[in-house]
């Protein structure tokens, strides 16, 4: 089967301005995936599934991933010179900057024809609040339908074109979507009967206040209990 | 009979050993309470009702190599309305709970409830999901429960054994005789709503509420 | 007063009042099925139009098992989410151990002992056995067949499960596969049992075959019960053995020829109709191929170690990137999607649920079929509701 660099070159000649990029797998799989833009993300669809050569007939997977804003901090080296002329020194800089958050739904596509795959597709939402929408491909491959629903009701992302984008896993009056990083579940932890180390974390928040004795040592700055591992 | 006439009647005289003596010898000698209790346990039928991986081993216990006739209760009942039994028998999650509530106000009494495997009576491996509730104790009043992950079948076959035990001590009269004889106590449990984040309300206070903690933390 | 001064149309109303008859008869019936019913296939609920007895819309409602399976893998170690793949699709944790295990050590490009293979296809192929066994019983037991054939069916499950018992120590929850091998290394007792199952089994199926396979209730009700179309199945993502009903040849065992599958000697049985007989066949075929698969792993497995020295299990801590390992499993395509960062867990734990998928063309089956047909459908497609909705 082509590589991704090869289906990339493929559509790019025949989607002459269609927003292709190649994402490339650091791990041992080397699963390379293919990052669309929304324009022509159906028509992409539609071409890889009915191309001669690929003819990804079968959706196999489709799933979400949140990618939540993400301080990250470059640290580069600057060369100082010494302004009382003597040798220049090699001062550490940190920059921070703010890695935008996106949502991202992945598709696993394989070929029952041709017995290949996978080809890996991946759509980028704008951020995680208002900008949800991507275009839905349950019209290409019907495998994609409840898939998506699940996808629209743990992450929250919108597909365009869906034909009945209902939440499907939770009840439907339900707001959140737990899949989430930042989603915070309801606290109902008052009891443990496991000796499970997070669940009795959560349980202590329900125990009731100590005598003033003990409260004392607690009151004291606890590091790194519990936002290290969070 | 009224509390008088109960008082005035003569003590029971007869032990235990002479009656089983008699009923060696062709004569039953019996109360309307062992009657009563002995029809009811030996003729425990569930609800033909399963929730998860435990529902796997609770129709296991129906088959051949465990049998469960062989304790009266192998009439699964597709319906609550014939059931005395629910085998709470998989994780109860939040969206399953209105029905399994619904499904336990429909039993009628006498009707007992088995909490089967570690889910029903905790949450289990899946404590710590949004969408598992923690114990379906905490909604409806459970009789026995049975640790495990799944439990074995004979686990379940005790745990039906000890339910039989328990009914078996039920007095029929007074105020230790169970709920369904009584008119101050409320059989039916209150079915909770769907709320935008949880279930309203998250648990029944009457019963259950969370049991106060006694920790001495670790310096 | 005739009927003609009934009608607001007056002495032609006769035809009108038909008209409200025919009204009458169009009035379409909605019944919820489940989350509680009688089948035996868990907490599923089907919202069925009914025209008279006749199904003119289906919706499926999933939900009432979702245990969080994948939020729990996502703050769990890699090592802390075999236990729970166990309790995906229940009737089957070996095969859901093997593919999770697949799926890490593409991400880690861990290598498995042969003999480890050897001992993965073993069990995979006991599984199918157990799998497909059980789903017939279940299968008879929704058409009305109260008892009996899953009576036979759990008698060799509770055969089958001693095996895994003496193996792993658990009936059910097998939780027996590692990153690079397996647990514990089975003893030669083990596998002299595992053949006198193998050697016995085909003999309990020609049993179980002369009870079902040509009766004539059965043909009656199921063949041309819920067809699938190819196109249909394979736009719509359906694997396993209701995709090979339909004619469809595609079984990852050969296609991917993952672990040792190209060592043996196996064929892949295909249906023509696609309809609830078919799958049914399909699946009795299978397993008189799984036999022919275990007696020649039982034949030719190697001696060696079952675990990979160099494999790490515990602070086991994969490079950045992302994997997605499948095999075929008795229900369909199981594969795990896993996104690493790094971290000692998974950033992202993904599901690939065959029975989930399986069930996108429920409705397009069960349309135009009666009520009573939708549940044996249902029982076709075999489904396993820890899987459906994680």
């Amino acid at each position: 089967m082509e590589t991704a660099e090869q289906i990339r070159d493929r559509l790019l000649a025949r989607f002459p301005g269609a927003e292709i990029s190649v994402v490339t797998n650091p791990g041992a799989a080397a699963q390379h995936s293919l990052l669309l833009g929304h324009a022509h993300a159906r028509a992409i669809a539609e071409f890889l599934r009915d191309d001669a050569p690929l003819k990804l007939d079968q959706c196999s997977n489709v799933t979400g991933i949140d990618w939540p804003e993400k301080k990250i901090v470059e640290t580069t080296k600057v060369t100082v010179p010494d302004p009382a002329g003597g040798p220049a020194k090699v001062v550490e800089q940190k920059s921070e900057r703010v890695q935008p958050g996106y949502l991202e739904v992945v598709y696993h596509l394989y070929s029952i024809a041709f017995r290949h795959g996978p080809v890996i597709l991946r759509l980028r939402t704008g951020n995680r609040t208002d900008q949800v929408t991507v275009p839905s491909l349950t019209p290409v491959w019907r495998a994609c339908e409840f898939q998506e629903r699940e996808v629209f009701d743990l992450y929250g992302v919108k597909f365009e074109g869906h034909p009945d984008l209902r939440r499907i896993l939770m009840w439907d009056t339900f707001k959140d979507h737990p899949m989430r990083k930042d989603y915070v579940e309801p606290d109902d932890y008052e009891w443990e009967p496991t000796p499970h180390g997070a669940v009795l974390e959560k349980a202590k928040a329900h125990y009731p206040t100590p005598p003033a004795a003990a409260i004392a040592p607690a009151a004291a700055p606890t590091p790194a209990t519990g936002g290290a591992k969070s | 009979m009224s509390d008088a006439a109960q008082n005035s009647s003569p003590p029971v005289t007869i032990t235990d050993e002479e009656r089983a003596e008699l009923r060696r010898q062709g004569i039953l000698l019996t109360s309307l309470q062992e009657l009563y209790t002995w029809g009811c346990s030996n003729s425990v039928w569930p609800l033909n009702f399963g929730l998860a991986c435990c529902a796997i081993e609770m129709i296991a216990a129906s088959m051949a190599r465990f049998d469960i006739a062989r304790f009266g209760s192998e009439v699964f009942r597709p319906s609550p309305r014939q059931a005395d039994l629910l085998i709470v028998s998989g994780t109860v999650t939040k969206k399953m709970a209105p029905q399994v509530i619904r499904l336990w106000n429909q039993m009628p009494e006498p009707k007992y409830c088995i909490a089967m495997g570690a889910c029903a009576i905790s949450g289990g491996p899946f404590k710590q999901g949004y969408n598992v509730l923690k114990g379906i104790d905490r909604f409806i009043p459970v009789d026995i429960y049975i640790p495990g992950c799944p439990p074995r079948p004979e686990a379940l076959l005790h745990g039906l054994l000890e339910l039989q035990k328990k009914i078996k001590g039920f007095k029929i009269s007074g105020p230790n005789a169970p709920r369904h004889l009584r008119d101050d106590q409320e059989c039916n449990c209150p079915v909770p709503e769907f709320g935008e984040h949880d279930l309203q309300p998250p648990q029944n206070p009457k019963v259950w509420t969370a049991p106060t903690i006694v920790r001495s933390e670790k310096a | 007063m005739s009927i003609s001064d009934l009608s607001p149309l007056g002495a032609q109303g006769g035809s009108h009042v038909r008209a409200v008859h025919d009204e009458f008869h169009g009035d379409l019936l909605e019944v919820s099925m489940g989350p509680h019913h009688p089948s035996t296939h868990g907490v599923f609920r089907m919202i069925v139009t009914l025209d008279g007895e006749t199904i003119v819309k289906l919706k499926p409602v999933f939900g009432y098992l979702h245990r969080n399976h994948e939020k729990l893998g996502e703050n769990t170690s890699y090592l802390g989410s075999m236990p729970y793949t166990d309790r995906l699709d229940y009737l089957c944790s070996m095969t859901n151990n093997w593919a999770y295990a697949i799926a890490v050590e593409k991400l880690a490009g861990q290598p498995v002992p042969e003999r480890a293979e050897y001992v993965r296809v073993i069990l995979a192929e006991i599984t199918r056995l157990l799998n497909h066994t059980c789903l017939a019983g279940f299968l008879m037991q929704d058409l009305g067949c109260s008892g009996t054939p899953l009576m036979y069916a759990f008698r060799e499950r509770e055969k089958i499960l001693d095996l895994f018992e003496s193996l792993s120590g658990s009936r059910m929850m097998c939780n027996y596969q590692r990153f690079g091998g397996c647990r514990v290394d089975p003893s030669a007792d083990w596998l002299e049992g595992a053949k006198q199952l193998t050697d016995g089994y085909g003999q309990f199926l020609d049993e179980f075959e002369a009870l079902l396979t040509g009766n004539e209730i059965i043909m009656a009700r199921t063949q041309g019960t819920g067809v699938l179309s190819p196109e249909l199945a394979v736009a719509a993502g359906v694997t396993g053995p209701m995709l090979r009903a339909t004619g469809v040849n595609y079984d990852l065992r050969k296609t991917d020829a993952y672990g040792v599958y190209p060592r043996f000697d196996f064929r892949v049985p295909l249906g023509a109709h696609g309809d609830v007989y078919d799958r049914y066949m399909v699946r009795v075929l299978e397993m008189r191929e799984s036999i022919k698969i275990l007696q020649q792993a039982l034949a030719g497995i190697p001696a060696g170690p079952i675990m990979d020295p160099k494999a790490k299990l515990r602070g086991f801590r994969p490079k950045a990137g992302e994997a997605y390992g499948r095999i075929e499993g008795p229900k369909g395509e199981i594969g795990f999607y896993l996104v690493s960062d790094g971290s000692p867990n998974p950033y992202r734990y993904r599901v690939r649920a065959p029975s989930f998928i399986n069930l996108t063309i429920l409705e397009d089956m069960c349309l135009g079929q009666t009520v009573a047909d939708a549940v044996i459908i249902l029982g076709s497609v075999d489904i396993v509701l820890g899987e459906v909705d994680r």
